[in-house]
């Protein structure tokens, strides 16, 4: 089977979610397993190169398709949306910043095979901030070694390539960082943690010690300054964006529902929910327009390395950050008020503990204080 | 104090550079000299103000920083422009 096209992948993803991602949920998330069938379906339905370019073998997706695509899975299970996400942010890397030709075979092999991407790049002691490394990249000839204690990789047990962060050389500051493709053949994860969380529970991310070893050739030649700059940080709040927009639409959904059946037994009257529920619209439609306007900047912008490593632009996808990170919970939390009891019940029709519990994981993950002092840094210094 | 100087002298002060300033060469990268991008922006503001000019927003991007030369280029390219 090929890869389908860039304006089917939205509705393939959707129907994943719906008949597959959708019923395993509960489990998924009661047992914190890794949603298996989901990823699987997703894999057979060639999605996972959904960013590579078409003629080199893929779906040629724009930032918005693929944002639509994670939606349409996170309604449904938030989780494999994540991963889903997770996964095309280090596609993105790949695709935008390949230059050898150990990594462009990485790309065949990811059309080929669909694999799944993961990353490592957060360390123990460095206090969670991922523009600094304490590991360092070892050369010997052309054989590089990596040695990171990683206190979360999520998914990484079941992921097929690991791209980590470490400094540059031994020699290297904390700042001077490299970006690594870590392949299965040359890893080795040693779990030291698991991963019993309030949410998310399905991307299975606890720490590992992460060994790789392979050839130099899988050692990015753009410094991980640019790539995170230029891409990482662009697509990685884009999508976690729409992870977080398919929870709150999910829940609204309930929510609306909940009215709805509400208006249905007491006909003529409006019910009480019913204006909150269009209060509650409002704040969705305000979450859907930030979403969609990240992943619209950034395909407008995404070939102008200029542009998109400028401070305006990074401020701008911070802002996006913390709003949509800060919107999924009020929204959560406003359709909790309007469902009531039916939602604060565990599972039925309108329960609504999983999209709480899961809506606080986005304020976490990469913190929003760290977000605000770095756009407040940003702010010293830009003029308009 | 010749501009390079000034640039050497702010980057002492504000860049937390774990080596010793002088000892870098004008082309060379302080990135890898270690120089952090929040450590980046107190060099910017310590710039602006050691030579009473402001960086324009296009200029606000990593190349810009990325050596004493290539600070230095950017002070007079705004000191001839203003």
């Amino acid at each position: 089977m090929s890869a389908p096209a860039s304006n089917e992948i939205a509705a393939i993803a959707a129907t994943i979610g719906r008949d597959i991602a959708g019923p395993a949920a509960a489990d998924v998330d009661k047992n914190a397993r890794f949603p298996i069938e989901a990823i699987t379906a997703l894999r057979e339905a060639n999605l996972m190169s959904a960013l590579v370019p078409v003629d080199e073998g893929g779906s040629g997706a724009s930032l918005v398709e693929v944002g639509e695509a994670v939606f349409g899975l996170s309604q449904h299970c938030a989780s494999t949306a994540m991963i889903f996400a997770m996964h095309h942010i280090q596609v993105a890397c790949l695709v935008r910043h390949e230059r050898t030709a150990e990594l462009q075979k990485l790309q065949d092999q990811l059309v080929a095979e669909q694999l799944l991407f993961g990353s490592a790049t957060t360390e123990k002691g460095i206090g969670g901030d991922v523009r600094s490394s304490t590991c360092a990249v070892e050369r010997d000839g052309d054989t590089f070694t990596l040695v990171k204690d990683a206190p979360v990789i999520s998914y990484g047990e079941y992921a097929d390539v690991i791209f980590a962060t470490a400094r540059r050389t031994p020699d290297s500051p904390p700042s001077d960082q490299s970006f690594v493709a870590c392949l299965k053949s040359g890893l080795t994860l040693e779990s030291t943690s698991t991963w019993d969380t309030l949410g998310f529970r399905g991307t299975c991310s606890p720490g590992f010690v992460l060994s790789a070893t392979g050839p130099t050739s899988l050692i990015f030649e753009d410094s991980y300054s640019d790539i995170s700059a230029q891409t990482m940080l662009p697509t990685a709040h884009t999508l976690w964006a729409h992870v977080w927009l398919g929870i709150a639409t999910s829940a609204t959904n309930k929510a609306r529902e909940f009215v709805r059946g509400a208006a249905r037994r007491a006909p003529g009257t409006t019910p009480p929910g019913a204006i909150r529920l269009a209060d509650l619209m409002s704040h969705l439609q305000q979450f859907q327009e930030t979403a969609n306007g990240a992943a619209r900047r950034f395909d407008e912008l995404a070939d102008d390395r200029t542009a998109v490593s400028a401070a305006r632009f990074a401020i701008m996808m911070n802002g996006v950050k913390i709003s949509a990170s800060t919107l999924v919970i009020e929204i959560v939390s406003k359709a909790l008020l309007i469902v009531g009891i039916a939602g604060y019940r565990d599972g039925g029709k309108f329960g609504l503990g999983l999209q709480l519990r899961d809506s606080y994981g986005g304020a976490l993950m990469v913190n929003n204080d760290r977000i605000a002092l770095n756009t407040a840094q940003m702010l010293l210094v830009t003029k308009g | 104090m010749s501009n390079e100087d000034k640039v050497r002298e702010v980057l002492t002060e504000q860049g937390k550079l774990p080596g010793n300033v002088a000892e870098l060469g004008i082309d060379d990268d302080l990135y890898q000299a270690g120089l952090t991008s929040h450590a980046s922006v107190n060099v910017m503001l310590a710039i602006e103000d050691e030579f009473d000019i402001e960086f324009p927003d296009e200029m606000l991007k990593k190349s810009t920083f990325a050596s004493i030369a290539a600070i230095d280029a950017a002070v007079q390219q705004i000191q001839s422009e203003s």
